[in-house]
């Protein structure tokens, strides 16, 4: 099997399997008061992870600065005047393809 | 325990995330066309539905890596899932393996709609904004691979600046109250912190120990 193939096939099984884990061993448990504020705090810390990661990766480890930071500025002001998903994303993409342009 | 929404109703709420992520698939799409062929990227959507881990592996392999680091990468930035998952699992009814098939509707965006926030999960939020996406993202890649080669480089249009506008716009959305506003700093801040060393996907896992500030006294 070529090496794109081989890919595939084991991403699959592997999310798969990622996913099923938590589910299959926690399943319909009721939670302690801690236990459930603290797991309620999982999708901000995550969200905002993705933000600064998604901003800044590279194809490695290490920090890039580049014009997607244009583009997440101009994301957040949108964002201020309270536009829809989807002018918000727009907005980010023709900041960071502008800034593209002109540097 | 507090009542789960309908699907239908999810995916009437996830409605405005189908047109970025619609977006996001047509740039894998046109990305991976040169490096994987038509066929691959597309199958790859369907099976692994993971943006970030299919951009992560789709670097590997246009740089040239063999199969074994292209995995790596993929597996690293979706290990998240993990955490994610041992989070909503008390929240998903029925047996083992109908929790498995439910928990393959985990993705970000629909983990976090799902959220209330006190632990618990709306199940159907999580069904319908996962259906939104997979319909978008699938469609998209589609797109993608077959009008790949007309189009210009992704990164000219600004279409990879489409991910971070999203995880704002949710997190804008999502993020209520002073603790899940401490939380998300100390998520970004350990990102940011790890981003210059540690392997690929690493520094989003380690941002869930954010969510510990909730064991701190209200």
């Amino acid at each position: 099997m070529s090496a794109v193939w081989t890919t595939v096939v084991v991403l699959c099984i592997a999310t798969a399997s990622m996913k099923a884990i938590g589910p299959v061993s926690f399943g319909g448990r009721r939670l302690s008061g801690r236990a459930a504020s603290v797991i309620g705090l999982v999708a901000p810390a995550l969200l905002a992870s993705l933000v600064v990661y998604e901003t800044f990766n590279t194809d490695g480890p290490g920090i890039a600065l580049d014009a997607r930071l244009v583009g997440l500025a101009a994301a957040g002001a949108a964002l201020a005047l309270k536009r829809s998903m989807l002018v918000v994303v727009t907005v980010a993409a023709v900041a960071t393809a502008l800034a593209r342009a002109i540097a | 325990m507090a009542q789960h929404s309908s699907v239908r109703a999810g995916v009437r709420a996830a409605l405005p995330l189908g047109p970025p992520t619609f977006l996001l698939g047509a740039s894998f799409g046109v990305l991976a066309r040169p490096v994987m062929g038509w066929l691959a990227p597309i199958v790859m959507s369907v099976v692994v539905f993971s943006g970030a881990a299919q951009f992560a592996a789709l670097s590997v392999l246009a740089a040239g890596g063999a199969a074994g680091a292209a995995i790596l990468a993929g597996v690293l930035m979706n290990a998240r899932w993990l955490p994610m998952g041992f989070a909503i699992g008390p929240s998903l009814p029925g047996g083992a393996l109908a929790r498995a098939a439910q928990a393959q509707a985990i993705v970000d965006a629909s983990f976090v709609m799902a959220s209330r926030g006190d632990g618990t999960f709306d199940r159907g939020l999580l069904l319908g904004a996962t259906a939104v996406q997979t319909v978008a993202w699938w469609t998209g890649t589609a797109l993608g691979v077959l009008v790949g080669p007309a189009l210009p480089d992704p990164k000219k249009l600004g279409l990879d600046a489409i991910f971070p506008a999203f995880y704002l716009a949710l997190l804008v959305a999502e993020a209520r109250g002073r603790r899940a506003l401490l939380a998300a700093a100390v998520g970004a801040a350990v990102t940011a912190a790890l981003m210059p060393f540690a392997p690929v996907g690493l520094p989003i896992i380690a941002a869930c120990v954010g969510a510990l500030v909730g064991l701190r006294r209200t």
